[in-house]
């Protein structure tokens, strides 16, 4: 199985040595150079320097190919044009997406990707745990 | 007509006032607080500061209601893809109109049918293109959704069509010759006309057919049988 992870911050670098370790074909992209480091000294995948948006880029990382990508840049439009460009584009049948905005989170989640949104699931646990405190009470 | 613009950069900001001065409703929304300044101190409350890819800010600007066009004329094309499939999907907005920064991610804007689009530093290669003597096919003007494009394409002295008739000429079913500009005036009617080296001649086609009108033109009828 390959996976592209486009955008190799806090996110995107745990997850590709996750997926790696988990017996994956990885590559990762992202515009920083110094992302790499990111992925440890022993990192065995493959790695593309460039804006997720480059078709020259993402067919260097192999999405054709792909079974999986993962958009998980800083950039929440960003993530949302790339996941489009991935699934309608290249036909990569998974494609999962950080959105952080939880308005346009919602709003892009039945567009054939499967979208996670860190701060709506923030809000509900919180929300949750909150609630639980003033049950005990 | 009310019309919705996100970003008030130069586009932005001289499309406000023009749309403003033609009598239009306009609201121009824009991010940075510097831009922000300027612009209202120009349009006063047609001026918003916000986010205009955050759906609380598009409707302070009254996308509910919907506007008849929203623009999107941000500096960053990825903003501007998803204001027009927001416009559009969550809010019933009729028209869309975006801006292409990079010219590399029209093709992104066309996968995810958002049009039509405008591409500044496309249409300067264009008129460049115009300037340059080749047997370039040079598009003056695209419509994509509507499958048509106009294009010219000059006639020097090597091309075959040169002393031709232009009704004699044999063009693909797919293009139609539509006028012959000679000596910088245009020729509506082509008949009884002869092209000349020098001529640009105009028509119209569908996408992707260029390559055979440049060959009908300049190379003429390919000939099956050359004679012995």
């Amino acid at each position: 199985m390959h996976a592209l992870v486009i955008g190799c911050g806090r996110v995107g670098s745990a997850l590709a040595r996750t997926l790696r370790d988990d017996g994956w074909e990885v590559t990762a992209i992202d515009e920083d150079e110094d992302a790499l480091s990111r992925l440890g000294e022993d990192w065995r995948g493959g790695f593309v320097v460039g804006h997720g948006l480059d078709a020259g880029v993402l067919e260097a990382g192999g999405i054709a190919e792909a079974d999986a990508v993962v958009v998980a840049t800083d950039g929440d439009n960003t993530n949302i044009v790339i996941a489009q460009v991935a699934k309608t584009g290249y036909q990569v049948p998974n494609v999962a997406c950080r959105i952080l905005d939880p308005a346009r989170a919602e709003l892009y989640s039945d567009h054939g990707f499967t979208v996670v949104s860190p701060i709506k699931t923030a809000i509900e646990a919180l929300t949750g745990w909150a609630r639980s405190v003033s049950q005990e009470r | 007509m009310f019309v919705l613009i996100v970003g008030g950069g130069k586009v932005g900001a001289n499309l406000t006032r023009a749309l403003d001065e033609m009598g239009h409703e306009v609201v121009v929304i824009e991010q940075s607080r510097r831009r922000f300044d300027r612009l209202e101190r120009e349009f006063a409350h047609r001026a918003l500061l916000g986010d205009g890819t955050e759906l609380f800010v598009l409707e302070q600007a009254g996308i509910k209601r919907p506007p008849e066009i929203v623009v999107a004329a941000t500096g960053d094309d990825e903003d501007n893809i998803v204001i027009c499939q927001m416009a559009r999907e969550r809010y019933g907005v009729p028209k869309v109109v975006a801006r292409v920064n990079d010219p590399r991610n029209q093709r992104h804007f066309d996968l995810l049918g958002i049009a039509p689009t405008l591409c500044a530093t496309r249409m300067m290669l264009a008129l460049i293109e115009h300037e340059v003597p080749e047997h370039r096919v040079v598009p003056l003007l695209e419509l994509r959704n509507e499958n048509l494009e106009i294009v010219e394409i000059e006639i020097d002295g090597g091309a075959a069509a040169v002393g031709r008739l232009v009704e004699e000429i044999q063009v693909p079913e797919s293009a139609r010759l539509i006028s012959v500009v000679r000596d910088g005036r245009a020729c509506i009617s082509l008949r009884e006309l002869r092209l000349r080296a020098g001529d640009q001649v105009i028509a119209m086609l569908e996408p992707g057919g260029e390559d055979v009108l440049r060959r009908a033109l300049v190379e003429g009828p390919r000939q099956l049988f050359p004679p012995v």
